[in-house]
C-alpha cells in the first residue's frame, strides 16, 4: 500500500508541474507549486516508511516550513508589485 | 489480530488519502478558473494530508515517528490554509478578480448571453480602488 501511495503522489506531483507551467496567470502558478511542495512533504514521509528510516521525517518537517515560508514570500513580492503597477499607471493617466 | 488490524486501517486510509489527492490533481488541472482550482487544491490539500499522515501514524506504533507525524500534520493544517488566503487575497488585490454582481436585479430585455459581458464590463471601473482591502 505504501508503494501505491507512493505512485500516487508522483502522479499527483507530475499534474500539478503541468497546470505550473501551463498556468495563464502567475497566481495559478504559485497555487500549483504550493500544492507540489505539500505533496513533497508526504513524499518525504512515505518515503521514510518504505525504507524503514523514520529519521528523514526531520527533513519533512523543515520543509514544510520552508514550503510556507517560500509561498508567502512570493506572493507578498507579486502583490505590491501589482499594487505598484497601478499606482503608476494612475499616475501617468492623470 | 491487532497488527492485521492495524495494518487494514492503515492501508485503507492511504487508499482513501491517494484518492482525494488525484481529484484534487485533476481538478487543479482541468477546473476553468482559478478560483475553482484554488477551491479544488485547498480542501483536498489539507484533507489527503490528513488521511495519509493517519494511515502512516498507524503504520508507525507508539515511537518518535508518531510525533513527529503529528507535528507534520500540526504544521500543514497552520499553513495550508493560510497560504490559500494570502493566495486568494493577492489574487483579489491584483489584476485576477472576482466578477463583480450588478447591484440592481438585470432589466429584462438583457438576455442570459450577455449579462457575463456586462459584468466584466461592470468590473472594469472596480479595478481602480485597489486600496479598499
Amino acid at each position: 500500500m505504501l508503494n501505491a501511495t507512493l505512485i500516487a503522489l508522483l502522479v499527483v506531483m507530475t499534474l500539478a508541474l503541468i497546470r505550473a507551467v501551463k498556468g495563464p496567470t502567475i497566481h495559478d502558478r504559485i497555487l500549483a507549486v504550493n500544492m507540489f511542495g505539500t505533496k513533497t512533504v508526504l513524499l518525504i514521509a512515505v518515503i521514510c516508511f518504505t525504507f524503514g528510516e523514520p529519521e528523514y521525517l526531520d527533513i519533512a518537517i523543515v520543509y514544510a516550513l520552508i514550503n510556507f515560508v517560500s509561498v508567502v514570500g512570493v506572493l507578498r513580492y507579486f502583490e505590491f508589485r501589482k499594487r505598484h503597477g497601478e499606482s503608476a499607471t494612475e499616475v501617468t493617466g492623470d | 489480530m491487532i497488527e492485521t488490524l492495524q495494518s487494514y486501517a492503515s492501508g485503507t486510509l492511504l487508499l482513501l488519502g491517494c484518492f482525494f489527492m488525484l481529484t484534487g490533481a485533476v481538478g487543479v488541472l482541468r477546473f476553468p478558473d482559478f478560483y475553482s482550482r484554488m477551491h479544488a487544491a485547498g480542501i483536498t490539500d489539507t484533507l489527503s494530508t490528513l488521511l495519509i499522515i493517519s494511515g502512516l501514524m498507524l503504520t508507525a506504533g507508539w515511537s518518535l515517528a508518531l510525533f513527529k507525524l503529528a507535528l507534520i500534520m500540526l504544521f500543514i493544517f497552520f499553513t495550508s490554509p493560510t497560504a490559500s488566503h494570502a493566495l486568494a487575497r493577492s489574487a483579489q488585490l491584483s489584476a485576477l478578480r472576482l466578477p463583480q454582481i450588478p447591484a440592481e436585479p438585470a432589466a429584462p430585455q438583457v438576455s442570459s448571453s450577455s449579462t457575463r459581458a456586462d459584468r466584466s464590463s461592470d468590473a472594469e471601473p472596480e479595478a481602480a480602488d485597489s486600496t479598499r482591502v
